[in-house]
């Protein structure tokens, strides 16, 4: 079962426990990530059951599965996000380019690890002041309004707001909105983008132009996505990590997954057959 | 048919009658309240034709010669609450911030439960522990650790019996911290979740997320907290008029003794001879009331804007 | 980048750690006055206190028993005349008004509550005391209980707004009229919300001195029926606080932990009934 050559460092892809293991042998690619083993809970009730994957660099890996699958809180832990909620538990280790990100110092793996958000929130400064904030209290080096207009054009939203910077980030649209916070969290320069389901409260044309930007950004970023959306995840993603009650049932290159599903539950979801 | 008909007519009419009866009483409400504005005006015409709006400027309030100007409490009642609100206001919000982002929700409850205690301590008991506790400790203690090193500037200048300026606004302080805390405390309680964690998500530390993300975010419902302090704190009598000093003077030393509007009506109304003399006092009184209800009002709609703002931020 | 981020991180759990402190000091703040209470009004109270009347100017000794009665009496005719009038008000403001008409009484409630203790008193004055040329227990009586209308009505308002629509709908449906619905169904629902805030209005009133200073204004002996000015434990506090007479702090000291004993004892009760649950009995 997933053999490692290098420790973190790369992992042959192979669909993990609960059946049908057809092992594929992928060229060894780097992992940015590495999960190990990990085990989550709240309280005395556990979600996520002995998961093993890894998030690929410069790829864009998604997860999937049925609502309350455990997919949202295991990309949470990806940042320790899941550390706001005091009765939660984590088990297990989670490498960040072979260092244990469970030791690391919280903020500055949060500034390496960035996050999107299901619903847009900026927050209530301008536009110029919302994409400002991270590089300003992270202490960045480096001219602020540069890296403003390089984390807005990055995010594919610079040409719609550079006449209006200091204009409240309420006056956007939703799709506006989320790109701003996209482009909020490229300004501190993450290694890794988590996007919880971006689009979920966005109209199609909206959810049309982040997924386009999706596909730009992985040049820039590893990204993981968390979306319940499974021709978005086809349409967008290199990699894609199916999830069932807590259980990481196949995890393998998306066009694999999706054709030739190796598991029966995981055909069962991608065809329709529960939601 | 008749039968039927009167009894439905009886219960109707039995409805009609409740109406009629509950709308007097509400209507009353409204009467009582129109009246009471009435009366402030018709019994303060005396100062109001004879000084005029230079009653808002004069300094000298002569029971003797028949001369009143408002500005001596004016000035108290500002400074007082210049004070208190110097003090409470910084305690307060980080009280409110301990409370709603720190601490756990059932500690949070507890504590806001004895700070609603304190709300409904009445202002003579405040002002018992103010000429008994605050008294000597400004006297005692206050005075000459202030005037000592910084007597030159005017004011911190002697000399000081205990009562005054600064006495006052200590005690005022106490008094209107509840009203901050809780109203902030629900303010930054309901700002959304997902503002926080947008902060924290970008590398803030769980300070830099509070004041910089999440304060801002219920600034206004914040500043409606103050203003129902200061209102709060303009009105307050009892306390105030026992520590105080009653003196109708203006001076720049916190430590000199002073007099505030509220002050000056609970202490003289009684005595007032003659009718200009307890006019004037009721004119105070409409200048109060008028203090009062337009940073009431200003309080109500800061504080509704925000919590409207919570619900619905995005488009 | 390293020492900037030790600084953050130690400015963040130092300014967290300061609000830690302000709320402890705030809470703090109780506890001392509930201290200092007990200790000099404890050692000053005795049987005297209750029973006795005050010694003349001067005298050590005697008690606030007049004081005692005097704000009973005043704080029963208060409730007699706020009560109904906020309590009726509500009724109608959450059964049968329309919106416009609403808004104003609300309004006008928020305003009255709104105002100053002390104008409240003149207030009162103007209207009791000059037209019949001297203090009573009446005017006292009506000062507070104009105090107690808004909370009252508010209240009311608000509870009897909570109660289940499928309630009102059940009565009517079993062709109740609608009074009848109101006063057999939907005002026992709301009855613990009700009675919660009447006690809470009682409670702030208990402790009010200003609108008293001329209007019941004091005595020093027994008033008698309404129409004569009355002693009350707040003004006496007032009064002996800051006199010359050690004595009278002493007494002083007594009287507060009375009152403020009585008014968190009833802010306590009215909490406890109202946390017990505002639900529709089964």
């Amino acid at each position: 079962m997933g053999a490692s050559s290098k420790p973190g460092l790369s992992v042959n892809i192979a669909s993990t426990q609960g059946g049908g293991a057809s092992r594929e042998t992928a060229a060894a690619l780097p992992m940015r990530m590495t999960i190990s083993k990990v085990n989550f809970y709240y309280g005395s009730k556990q979600i996520l059951f002995d998961i093993n994957m890894g998030i690929a660099d410069k790829k864009v890996t998604a997860l999937i599965g049925p609502s309350g699958c455990g997919k949202s809180t295991l990309l949470r832990t990806f940042n320790r996000m899941h550390e706001t909620v005091s009765t939660s538990r984590l088990e297990g280790e989670i490498l960040l380019d072979q260092q244990n990100i469970l030791s690391q110092d919280l903020s500055s793996l949060r500034r390496r690890v960035g996050m999107v958000f299901q619903r847009p929130n900026p927050f209530p400064k301008s536009i110029f002041d919302n994409v400002a904030y991270g590089p300003k209290i992270n202490g960045m080096k480096g001219s602020t309004s540069e890296t403003v207009e390089k984390s807005l054009r990055h995010a594919a939203l610079w040409d719609e707001v550079k006449d209006h910077l200091h204009k409240s980030a309420y006056e956007l649209s939703g799709g506006q909105q989320q790109r701003l916070c996209i482009a909020r969290a490229l300004a501190v320069e993450p290694e890794v983008l988590l996007l919880d389901e971006p689009c979920s409260a966005l109209d199609p044309i909206s959810t049309a132009k982040i997924e386009e930007l999706l596909v730009e950004l992985k040049n820039l970023t590893t990204i993981a996505i968390v979306t319940h959306n499974m021709q978005q995840a086809a349409r967008v993603s290199d990699f894609t990590a199916f999830l069932l009650t807590g259980q990481l049932i196949e995890f393998r290159p998306t066009p694999q997954l999706f054709t030739t599903p190796a598991d029966p539950r995981t055909e069962a979801y991608i065809t329709g057959r529960f939601g | 048919m008749a039968g039927s008909r009167s009894f439905l007519s009886r219960l109707r009419e039995g409805d009609e009658i409740a109406r009629l009866i509950t709308f007097v009483f509400a209507a009353s409400v409204v009467l009582i309240t129109v009246l009471l504005v009435y009366e402030l005006w018709i019994n303060s015409a005396l100062p109001r034709q004879k000084f005029g709006l230079h009653f808002f400027v004069t300094q000298v309030w002569d029971p003797v010669m028949d001369e009143y100007g408002a500005l001596p409490f004016i000035y108290g009642t500002v400074v007082t609450s210049a004070v208190a609100l110097l003090i409470a206001v910084p305690l307060g919000i980080g009280a409110a911030i301990f409370l709603a982002e720190l601490a756990p929700p059932r500690v949070s409850d507890s504590l806001q439960f004895f700070i609603d205690l304190l709300a409904a301590v009445p202002s003579v008991i405040y002002g018992l522990l103010g000429v008994f506790i605050v008294v000597p400790l400004v006297r005692t203690v206050i005075y000459p650790a202030l005037n000592k090193p910084f007597g030159y500037l005017p004011i911190f200048k002697g000399p000081s019996y205990g009562v005054g300026f600064l006495t006052a606004g200590i005690v005022l302080a106490i008094m209107v911290i509840p009203y901050i805390i809780s109203v902030s405390r629900e303010v930054l309680l309901s700002v959304p979740r997902d503002q926080r964690e947008a902060a924290l998500a970008l590398g803030s530390t769980r300070w830099e997320s509070t004041w910089k993300v999440v304060v801002p975010f219920a600034k206004t419902g914040i500043m409606g907290s103050i203003f129902l302090a200061l209102a709060r704190a303009l009105g307050e009598t009892m306390a105030v008029t026992m520590v105080i000093g009653n003196t109708p003077k203006i001076a720049a030393s916190l430590f000199a003794p002073g007099y505030s509007i509220a002050a000056v009506i609970a202490n003289e109304f009684t005595e007032a001879t003659g009718d200009l003399y307890l006019q004037s006092l009721i004119a105070l009184g409409l200048v109060l009331f008028l203090l009062t209800f337009v940073l009431n009002g200003l309080a109500r709609l800061l504080i509704l804007v925000t919590t409207q703002k919570g619900s619905g931020v995005s488009n | 980048m390293e020492g900037r981020l030790r600084w953050r991180k130690l400015l963040s759990d130092f300014m967290l750690t300061l609000t830690g402190v302000c709320a402890f000091i705030s809470v703090a703040a109780l506890f001392c006055i509930l201290g200092y209470l007990l200790f000099n009004g404890g050692t000053s109270i005795n049987w005297a206190f209750f029973t006795q009347l005050p010694k003349p100017v001067g005298e050590t000794g005697g008690g606030m028993a007049n004081a005692i009665v005097g704000s009973a009496k005043l704080l029963l005719a208060a409730s007699l005349f706020g009560v109904p009038i906020g309590f009726l008000g509500g009724v109608y403001l959450a059964e049968f008004s329309g919106s416009a008409v609403a808004s104003v009484v609300r309004y006008a409630a928020d305003l009255l509550n709104g105002v100053p203790s002390i104008v409240i008193g003149i207030f009162a004055y103007s209207l009791v005391v000059l037209p019949f040329k001297h203090f009573s227990t009446l005017a006292g009586a009506f000062a507070l209980g104009l105090m107690m209308i808004p909370i009252t009505l508010r209240s009311t308002e608000e509870f009897l707004n909570g109660v289940p629509r499928m309630l009102r709908e059940g009565a009517m449906a079993l062709g109740a009229s609608k009074w009848q619905t109101i006063a057999t169904v939907i005002v026992p629902a709301a009855y613990r919300g009700i009675l919660t805030a009447i006690l809470l209005a009682l409670a702030r009133v208990a402790g009010e001195t200003a609108p008293l200073l001329f209007t019941a204004f004091g005595n020093r002996f027994w008033s008698e029926g309404w129409g004569q000015p009355t002693a009350s434990l707040p003004v006496m506090i007032f009064t002996y606080a800051v006199a010359p007479y050690e004595d009278w702090h002493r007494q002083a000291w007594a009287a507060g932990l009375v009152l403020l004993g009585l008014i968190l004892i009833i802010n306590i009760v009215a909490r406890t009934i109202l946390s017990r649950g505002i639900a529709v009995p089964r």
